[in-house]
């Protein structure tokens, strides 16, 4: 294909970019800096330091760091059992894995409240048997819980693509210099698979961050992440200057994350970044 | 002759439902070069990564200086391996890679530090610390995969077809390189490869191998001028392979015409397999032949010029001189009583595959 050709194909591509990510972000950020008069601020950003604000974003940090090593701890030893299996088709096992992936993201969440709610499955169950309930439901637990569960995949699949691309040869190779397997683990399986779980982090931490919808339906409304504030200045207090600040600060912080995060993975020159 | 260093009684693997290994008997002497020599799927690797401990044979035992290591894994036996594809640890700078088994070992920093340093000199590559191992050509990659496992100071370096990947100019330059460190360092070498030529070059002994049977065990001449069957015949470098009669003691009979020989105790008119290798097959004048034949086909291979003669004696000879012959010249052939290798005819199937109890006797390593 010539030149004019490929620039002809992607005027669609490039009206896209313009119409729906451009030209939002630029309303996004002509919001943020200016008040509800119109008048220019630096009020909305600056507002991420209200105790609120800042609890909301510390709150969604540190539930989303936990949740991203949830989602690792669970990852790894699923990708080193299907890397010694002698399973042929590892990719079914895998496709079961991540079948809940394929079904409404919403209707997943509120299984898992069917589940965890005071009367619900798990309850009941323990219930049945004698035991005294757990009260999960409307806790920062439970939203953990959600997120690894909607997210894990996300984890799951650059890890596992990582793991199983180490060549058979290496581990052999560190065993016959004497390694034994906590060593293979450290020095050679985890080290050849960061850049797997480089891309993992950064698929799973930036929508924990960013989540409200888990928040309103597994913490009750009770628990508030910045999702929650900013989607409530947009929706209930209908503030849009303020929620598009605080929107600023919360891509910046995703920004930050993405570059710690991009900087292992480019360090060992695989995977990608998003 | 120095002791057994290595001893695999009684060795069978199957993979399953092929088996690669049966009943396979080997010792190796210590400071010995031993090549196992066959073609892919003979068995040879197998044997390697059964030493090397990544591979459990399922019948047998590896004996290692007189102890049983059957069971023990990699990471506690006495040897290191130089792997067919380098498998150089991407992620660490050479010296690194060079210091991991030094590491594991906790030697001490200063130590580590002289030991890289001598490792790379010794293969030829002083300098390289701190490259990473993308940025080498294939050949210093496979040096330093060498230096990676020698600086442990292995009793036995175990190389499988460590320069399969290599182009010809660099594997000869590293034939060289191996025999070189062998002699500096005095350890064993087991080296697995299917190319012959490799195999003559380098090792003190040969172990050729088909279908998971020991074919032959010996020096690399006594391999090459006298191969005891037809496939190690064929295997090692280029054969005229010909049904022949042994009339008697010292005498074949090839087509119809008989020949002096040097064999003896076949027997009398025992049908024989006799082996001529091209570069015994002598072409001079019509008249001072054993017999005549004409040539058909000659290709320039630049030491010498590979010959096709179709005999009077209807068989197709091929010839390897530094002589031009012209397609179409009539030529005269002779070869001298030396030359004629005279093998039995395998009886079956079965025998052709010949088990290794019969050759390590007679050849004793």
């Amino acid at each position: 294909m010539n030149r004019k050709k490929i620039q002809v194909l992607s005027i669609p591509y490039v009206i896209w970019i313009i119409g729906f990510t451009v030209i939002p972000l630029l309303f996004v950020f002509a919001k943020a800096v200016t008040s509800p008069q119109g008048a220019f601020t630096a009020g909305n950003l600056i507002a991420i330091f209200d105790p609120v604000h800042r609890k909301a974003l510390f709150l969604s940090i540190e539930l989303a760091f936990i949740s991203s090593i949830l989602c690792i701890l669970i990852s790894y030893p699923v990708a080193l059992i299907l890397r010694s299996s002698k399973i042929r088709n590892k990719k079914i096992i895998l496709f079961v894995m991540i079948l809940p992936m394929w079904m409404n993201f919403i209707l997943r969440i509120l299984a898992i409240q069917m589940l965890i709610s005071k009367n619900g499955l798990i309850n009941h169950f323990l219930s049945l048997l004698g035991l005294g309930k757990i009260s999960i439901i409307n806790t920062e637990a439970a939203i953990i819980i959600g997120m690894v569960y909607d997210y894990l995949p996300y984890m799951l699949l650059p890890v596992l693509n990582c793991v199983l691309a180490i060549p058979d040869d290496i581990i052999e190779a560190s065993k016959d210099l004497g390694a034994n397997r906590f060593t293979v683990l450290t020095k050679i399986l985890i080290p050849l698979s960061l850049s797997g779980i480089g891309s993992g982090i950064t698929m799973v931490f930036v929508p924990s961050m960013t989540e409200f919808v888990i928040a309103n339906i597994l913490g009750g409304g009770k628990i508030m992440l910045l999702g929650n504030v900013i989607e409530q200045e947009f929706s209930v207090t209908m503030n849009w200057n303020l929620g598009s600040g605080l929107s600023v600060t919360l891509m910046i912080f995703v920004l930050l994350t993405t570059l710690i995060s991009g900087r292992t993975v480019s360090e060992t020159d695989k995977g990608f970044v998003i | 002759m120095s002791k057994k260093l290595i001893e695999l009684k009684n060795i069978s693997k199957s993979f399953g439902s092929t088996l690669v290994l049966d009943e396979l008997n080997l010792y190796i002497r210590e400071n010995e070069f031993v090549t196992l020599l066959g073609p892919s799927g003979c068995g040879k690797t197998t044997i390697l990564r059964i030493i090397g401990g990544f591979e459990t044979p399922d019948v047998g035992s590896v004996f290692f200086d007189g102890e049983d290591i059957t069971k023990l894994p990699p990471n506690q036996r006495q040897l290191n391996t130089v792997f067919q594809k380098y498998a150089l640890f991407s992620h660490m700078t050479v010296a690194d890679n060079i210091a991991f088994g030094l590491r594991i070992k906790k030697k001490s920093s200063s130590y580590i530090e002289e030991k890289i340093k001598y490792a790379l000199d010794l293969v030829n590559l002083p300098g390289y610390e701190n490259r990473m191992p993308d940025s080498l050509s294939g050949g210093q990659q496979q040096r330093i995969a060498i230096a990676r496992a020698i600086v442990n100071e292995p009793k036995v370096l175990l190389l499988d077809e460590p320069l399969g990947a290599l182009d010809l100019k660099l594997r000869q330059e590293m034939q060289y390189e191996l025999i070189r460190l062998k002699n500096e360092l005095g350890i064993t070498f087991i080296y697995v490869t299917h190319d012959q030529e490799e195999a003559l070059t380098m090792s003190d002994t040969i172990v050729v191998m088909n279908q998971g049977y020991i074919q032959q065990i010996g020096t690399p001449e006594s391999i090459y001028n006298e191969p005891t069957n037809a496939f190690v015949a064929d295997f090692i470098g280029e054969s005229n392979i010909i049904d022949g009669i042994m009339l008697k003691d010292r005498l074949v009979q090839i087509g119809g015409v008989s020949f002096e020989c040097v064999d003896t105790g076949f027997g009398i008119n025992e049908p024989v397999d006799v082996v001529i290798r091209p570069e015994d097959v002598e072409l001079k004048d019509p008249e001072g032949g054993m017999t005549t034949g004409t040539v058909t086909s000659i290709i320039f291979k630049g030491v010498h010029y590979e010959i096709q003669v179709e005999s009077a004696i209807g068989i197709n000879f091929m010839v390897q001189t530094t002589q031009n012959f012209p397609i179409g010249c009539h030529v005269g052939i002779s070869v001298i009583p030396d030359n004629f290798q005279i093998m039995h005819k395998p009886q079956s199937e079965d025998e052709e595959i010949m088990s290794a109890e019969d050759y390590s006797a007679g050849n004793a390593v």
